[in-house]
């Protein structure tokens, strides 16, 4: 496997952030859905989730399955490293 | 259906090789209380819950094979570069010779994972019920394997492990509450 750089690990990790904050509201919203700021803070956290993801998949690759993320023209599912090997 | 996505819930570091550590972690890949019985659990149990509380069961199912994903990087990372002597040495010599260095659902003791490590009773207050036990349970293993580990890279992702399984038990105990309230309603009306 190729050295990754600095860089890989900074914006999965500012993913990994945004994305927990996503986990925590919906188990949240799930015992308490008529909070209507909870919704408004879900909102905002799975619109930045979505730019930090386009911004890492434009370098690293697709992150999601199934046509959740767009390929460039190199099929990189397969190439690119496996999470527990990073 | 469900989605896979290439990445880890949260980062798994581990400080060197070390199949000890690995033999006591594989008991919350495929032991009683474990993330595998985890999401069975509770993915098997939405279908007959009261419809209020099948969200809450979906998503902490599904955040539960994201624990087992960070579990299973943990034991390949801890093993991936021991020799079968130090694998022999760590007491994993019987799980070598049937796995290699692969993976499996059994518990520390090297007992396969069983389907009766869960139960869906169909009544959601039993069922609930056991979700909580299930999640302190677990909180507990974290901490004993978190004082058994020296790997302070390690120990950073159990104590996530760990927290996740109070806030799991939180809202199980608020879904709880959510149901009890439904239930006396009815009682009035």
């Amino acid at each position: 496997m190729k050295e990754l750089p600095q860089e890989y690990y900074q914006l999965l990790e500012e993913i990994q952030a945004a994305d927990f904050v996503l986990v925590e509201l919906s188990l949240y919203l799930d015992t308490h859905p008529n909070d209507i700021e909870a919704i408004q803070q879900f909102n905002q956290y799975a619109q930045y989730s979505k730019q930090l993801k386009q911004m890492f998949e434009s370098k690293f690759g697709a992150l999601q399955q199934f046509g959740n993320s767009f390929s460039d023209a190199n099929w990189s599912w397969g190439t690119m490293p496996w999470p527990w090997q990073v | 259906m469900w989605f896979y996505e290439k990445k880890l819930q949260y980062p798994v570091r581990v400080s060197t090789c070390n199949p000890k550590l690995a033999k006591y972690l594989i008991e919350q890949y495929g032991g009683a209380d474990g993330e595998l019985a985890a999401a069975l659990r509770y993915l098997n149990q939405r279908y007959t819950i009261p419809d209020k509380v099948v969200g809450l069961l979906t998503d902490i199912g599904t955040e539960e094979f994201a624990h087992l994903e960070m579990i299973a990087t943990m034991v390949y990372k801890l093993t991936k570069d021991a020799t079968p002597e130090q694998l022999k040495e760590a007491g994993l010599g019987e799980h070598y010779v049937n796995h290699d260095s692969a993976l499996f659902y059994n518990n520390a003791a090297g007992t396969p994972w069983t389907a009766t490590y869960i139960q869906a009773k169909g009544d959601p207050i039993a069922d609930l019920y056991e979700d909580i036990a299930a999640e302190e349970k677990a909180r507990a293993t974290y901490q004993w394997i978190i004082d058994m580990s020296d790997d302070p890279d390690l120990n950073d992702g159990l104590r996530f492990l760990r927290q996740r399984e109070i806030v799991h038990s939180q809202r199980f105990r608020e879904a709880v509450e959510i149901l009890k309230e439904e239930r006396d309603r009815k009682k009035f009306f």
